[in-house]
């Protein structure tokens, strides 16, 4: 197999090239055996509880639609793997490539499977973050990674929208599972809550299937590799929108928001992508906008009810599928071959590349609408779907005419120019034909738009038939696909077509001059993407400065501040301010004991030494010492004397080598935070009185106390608690006691030692 | 008792927060001292007091006498304490290595991790 | 620090400390006692031989470094708690041995060994080993 012959001859990518393959292929037969239950109006369920508790669950469902897009996704992925072991042949990432491609074509699978609402959003979020990965995997550059953030970004927050959408979903409908939720269209309808999910849900959908205005991302994101344009953004990611309002198209369809947000997003975006797809020079960019023109038109058929625009749906679904990753890969193979992707550039290749200039052939050819191709039956259902909506049948037909008319030019401008033309410009490489594994896909499925469009019976009762019907019910009449339905309206806007696209293309040249003018005067949401992500990272910096000044004390008096208006709030909201404290039974011996604690607190907040701030501070544990042995807690009050002990040690050791507390003019009296301090030890009083006014609730101590001996052997409750009953949680405290030992261990031995920045005071301004 | 120990606690509290709110990490840490003191005091005094009467079983019983002290919130300041002291030492090491690092112990100045805008 | 009574006191009452400390360890579990105070005891023991010598002799009387110490008193905390699950217990379920118990009284439980102890050990010895990791080498490094 000969790939190329300017470049040095490749390395072959070995087993990483071919598992990716073999796992596709299998799938794609796998999928093949569903094909006769579907055909037989039957569909397929498989669950796995995941996480029942939640009533998330890992269903899956095989029905038309579902089966449908299976098919597309693992049989192009097949098609597109092998493709890409060519033309990645020795790229030293190839093995990440491979990974992150099949890692997407399983992540697709799932979403276009999955029943469950939770796992589609799983899966939905897997495939925007493999497409992020696929988009930036030419992270060298400026423009990859920049496509790439951008995709993330803008299919991220739909995405986030969309959960809302879904979880208020499954709230609403009481079940997290499709199949249930697509048989309870007519209550969802009426309920209160059917508009705030729609939009919810139709915003995940159009950022994640491109539809104007967050269109703009999807011309970027061909910064990625040829292959995974055709793969991503032809047949499988930018459909998953698609899918999902054609999956939720049974519960929420038939509206007047539904027709009317659908048929104008998407004839807009229809039109609009196909003007700008006129306009582009690159080829690849030229497809890209085509692609948002082939969803607007999707969208636009969803939008709908009648039979004709849901058999158009799906037909036009798996014909454009077909023609545009074929077209793709013929991209790649032209720019591999030349080393150029220009309109303006190439020329005369149908000599050099004939079985290029063949597949691309076909593949445009449908694409144009042109019969007998199966592109043409689609058009013509397309049109009698315009026809037949009840609403807005001049706004469909007239988007459809415009959209359809620029397709037309722009298959000519993509696939016949190229290759037809006499002659081009100086071309990088001199033009070569690409090896076998290259061409067979693009190839195999032109080919098949030429198969199906001869003999749709082929596509018509597995696919096409059950789909509609899972969309309309038993009630479904879906029209039979025929490339020739009499003279009828469709046919004549067909010819209509036909002929303003000629002209279109004969013309294209000064038009593309004229709209290149008109699109740099238009405003631009590209630029306007980069200011609001400018605008943004001045805001997170500007509210950073506000909320991270950097100063601890802020902190501290934030955390303070945030625990006095949360317990004084709620204590004075509950109602619950005790009333004055019951000081019965207080004995002198008592009240000496709290006078000595707070004089030794006291005197350790005011002094400047450090020595007496540490009598002070000994004098408050000497104190709590006292309390627990006048109040029957031997084995605390020893804890706490011996601990007192070690402080002091520790103390000794540490303090007097550090400067004392003395930093002139910085210990003045600070009456703010000396307010919050007396706040919050007011509220500190306050529950406790507060609690202790409530009776208490003996139950665990009388259990611990009734099964000490009798269960646990052991006469000391205190230490049977430790060790026994909660011994679980003594080990979780020793655990705590030896990482706090080793870290400050580490501190002290592994960090340089001495002063970094010359001496302390000497450096104070 | 029990209500003349809560005021007490507020008095620490107060003290402890006025303390942690001082630009002075070393007074930081006096501070911290103190307010776990008040939290161990706070968990001890709402399970109640009982004097003179410690949970222990006499030889021969099989339970307490009724009335004992309450043993739950004992066992869980005495950890409560053993945890207090591994915290007090690490920040006291931390305070320490910072001193010798960064040559201050006024926390305004130590900004290695959010520098000022000017020095940025 | 190098007063020589000091020095010579501190070498006995180390000792005594650390026959202390195992005492109020084993007693903890029906007197007051118990792994917390008998590690904080044993590590007052060291501490004071570290003031009252000096770290090095300290260490060498120690032999074996304190945060390894600290660190297989976890694991024989742990070891400890998982031995139930050999009896078929839950996690953390004291197992009990009486040897030499008697029949008839009730009281006479012969002497009681049971993971509980040893899991009272394993808190011995993280108390006891931490804190010497402490405050040695703060005194060695400050």
């Amino acid at each position: 197999m000969t790939t190329s012959d300017t470049t040095d001859a490749p390395r072959g990518n070995g087993v990483t090239g071919l598992v990716p393959i073999a796992v596709a292929a299998s799938l794609f037969a796998y999928f093949c055996t569903f094909l006769p239950v579907i055909a037989a109006g039957d569909v397929a369920r498989l669950v796995w509880e995941w996480v029942p508790s939640l009533s998330i669950s890992l269903s899956f469902y095989v029905d038309g639609l579902s089966l449908t897009f299976a098919l597309l996704i693992s049989g192009i992925g097949t098609l597109v793997l092998l493709y890409a072991n060519s033309y990645l042949a020795g790229h030293p990432q190839f093995g990440r490539f491979a990974l992150f491609l099949t890692s997407f074509m399983l992540a697709m699978l799932g979403l276009v499977l999955a029943d469950n609402l939770i796992a589609l959003f799983v899966f939905w979020e897997l495939t925007t973050i493999t497409s992020y990965l696929l988009i930036g995997f030419g992270h060298e550059t400026t423009k990859g990674r920049r496509s790439a953030l951008q995709a993330l970004f803008v299919t991220g927050a739909g995405a986030l929208v969309l959960l809302a959408g879904l979880i208020l979903l499954g709230f609403t409908a009481g079940t997290f599972e499709l199949s249930e939720i697509n048989k309870m269209g007519p209550e969802l309808k009426s309920h209160a809550l059917y508009l705030p999910i729609l939009i919810l849900i139709l915003a995940g959908a159009f950022t994640k299937s491109a539809q104007f205005p967050f269109h703009f991302w999807l011309p970027n994101a061909m910064a990625a590799p040829t292959p995974v344009s055709a793969f991503l953004h032809s047949a499988t990611m930018v459909k998953a929108g698609v899918y999902l309002m054609a999956r939720v198209y049974p519960a929420f369809s038939g509206t007047e928001v539904w027709i009317w947000t659908l048929t104008i997003a998407g004839g807009f975006t229809a039109v609009f992508a196909s003007i700008l797809a006129l306009r582009q020079t690159d080829l690849k960019q030229t497809l890209a906008y085509t692609t948002l023109m082939a969803l607007g038109t999707l969208t636009m058929m969803l939008g709908q009810s009648g039979g004709y625009a849901m058999t158009a749906f799906v037909t036009f679904l798996i014909t454009h599928s077909l023609y545009k990753a074929s077209l793709f890969l013929m991209i790649g193979c032209v720019d591999h071959g030349t080393g150029t992707r220009e309109a303006d550039i190439l020329g005369g290749l149908a000599r050099a590349m004939p079985v290029t200039a063949f597949a691309a052939a076909l593949a445009a050819l449908s694409m144009a609408g042109l019969p007998p191709f199966v592109g043409f039956i689609a058009k013509e259902l397309a049109y009698a779907g315009s026809l037949e909506a009840p609403s807005s049948t001049t706004l469909m037909a007239a988007a459809s005419l415009a959209a359809n008319a620029l397709m037309f030019a722009v298959a000519g401008v993509v696939a016949f120019k190229p290759f037809w033309r006499p002659t081009g410009g100086e071309m990088p490489h001199k033009p070569h034909e690409a090896g076998g594994a290259m061409l067979l896909g693009p190839v195999l499925l032109a080919v098949l738009g030429l198969v199906f469009g001869l003999m749709p019976g082929l596509i018509q009762g597995a696919l096409i038939n059950p789909t509609v019907v899972g969309f309309m019910g038993e009630t479904a009449d879906p029209k039979t696909l025929k490339l020739w339905a009499g003279f009828n309206v469709p046919l004549y806007l067909s010819l209509a077509t036909f002929a303003i696209g000629l002209v279109l293309y004969i013309g294209h040249g000064p038009l593309r001059a004229f709209l290149t003018r008109a699109d740099a005067a238009a405003p631009n949401f590209d630029r306007g993407w980069d200011s609001f992500l400018n605008g943004l990272k001045a805001f997170a910096s500007w509210q950073t400065r506000i909320i991270q000044p950097g100063v601890l004390r802020y902190y501290i008096f934030a955390t303070f501040a945030v625990v006095l208006i949360a317990l004084g709030g709620t204590l004075i909201l509950k109602d619950a301010i005790p009333g004055a404290p019951d000081l019965e039974g207080i004995t002198w011996k008592n009240v000496a004991l709290m006078v000595l604690m707070i004089s030794g607190a006291l005197l350790t907040t005011v002094t400047d030494s450090r020595i007496t701030a540490m009598a002070g501070l000994g004098v408050v544990g000497m104190g709590v010492a006292v309390i627990f042995i006048v109040f029957a807690a031997p084995d605390v009050a020893i804890t706490q004397l011996l601990v007192e002990t070690l402080v002091v040690v520790l103390v000794a050791v540490a303090l007097l080598r550090l400067p004392s507390l003395k930093m002139t003019g910085h210990f003045a009296f600070r009456p703010l935070d000396a307010l919050l301090s007396a706040g919050v030890g007011l509220v500190v009083t306050l529950i406790l009185l507060a609690v202790l006014a409530t009776p208490i609730d003996r139950r665990l101590t009388d259990y611990f106390e009734v099964t000490s001996w009798p269960e646990a052997f052991g006469r000391n409750v205190v230490n049977v608690i430790l060790v026994d009953f909660r011994a679980l949680d003594t080990f979780g405290e020793i655990a705590v006691v030896v990482i706090a030992a080793l870290s400050a261990y580490a501190l002290l031995r592994t960090t340089d030692k001495g002063p970094a920045r010359g001496i302390p005071e000497a450096d104070e301004k | 008792m029990e209500a003349l120990l809560a005021i007490s606690i507020g008095v620490l509290v107060a003290a402890a927060v006025y303390l942690m709110l001082a630009r002075h990490v070393l007074r930081f840490i006096f501070g911290l001292v103190l307010i776990s003191n008040a939290a161990n005091l706070t968990i001890f005094t709402a399970g109640r007091l009982t004097e003179g009467m410690p949970p222990l079983i006499e030889l021969g019983q099989v339970a307490p006498d009724p009335g004992v002290a309450n043993a739950l919130p004992q066992a869980l300041v005495l950890t409560a304490i053993v945890i207090g002291f591994g915290l007090f030492a690490f920040a006291l090491i931390l305070m320490f290595r910072a001193y010798t690092t960064l040559g201050t112990l006024d926390s305004d100045e130590m900004r290695i991790a959010e520098p000022r805008e000017d020095d940025a | 620090m190098s007063s020589i009574i000091l020095r010579v006191g501190t070498r006995y009452l180390a000792g005594l400390l650390i026959i202390f400390s195992l005492y109020m360890l084993l007693r903890g579990h029906n007197e007051p006692g118990g792994g917390f105070i008998g590690g904080l005891i044993g590590a007052t023991a060291f501490v004071l031989y570290a003031i009252g010598c000096s770290t090095k002799e300290a260490r060498e009387a120690l032999r074996v470094q304190p945060q390894n110490i600290a660190m297989a008193g976890l694991g024989i905390a742990l070891l400890a708690g998982i031995a139930a699950a050999l009896f078929g217990d839950a996690l953390f379920t004291g197992q009990w041995l009486f040897i030499g118990a008697s029949e008839t009284d009730k009281f006479d439980k012969g002497l009681p060994l049971s993971t509980v102890l040893i899991f009272d050990i394993g808190v011995y010895l993280v108390v006891f080993g931490s804190i010497i990791a402490l405050v040695f080498a703060m005194e060695e490094e400050i």
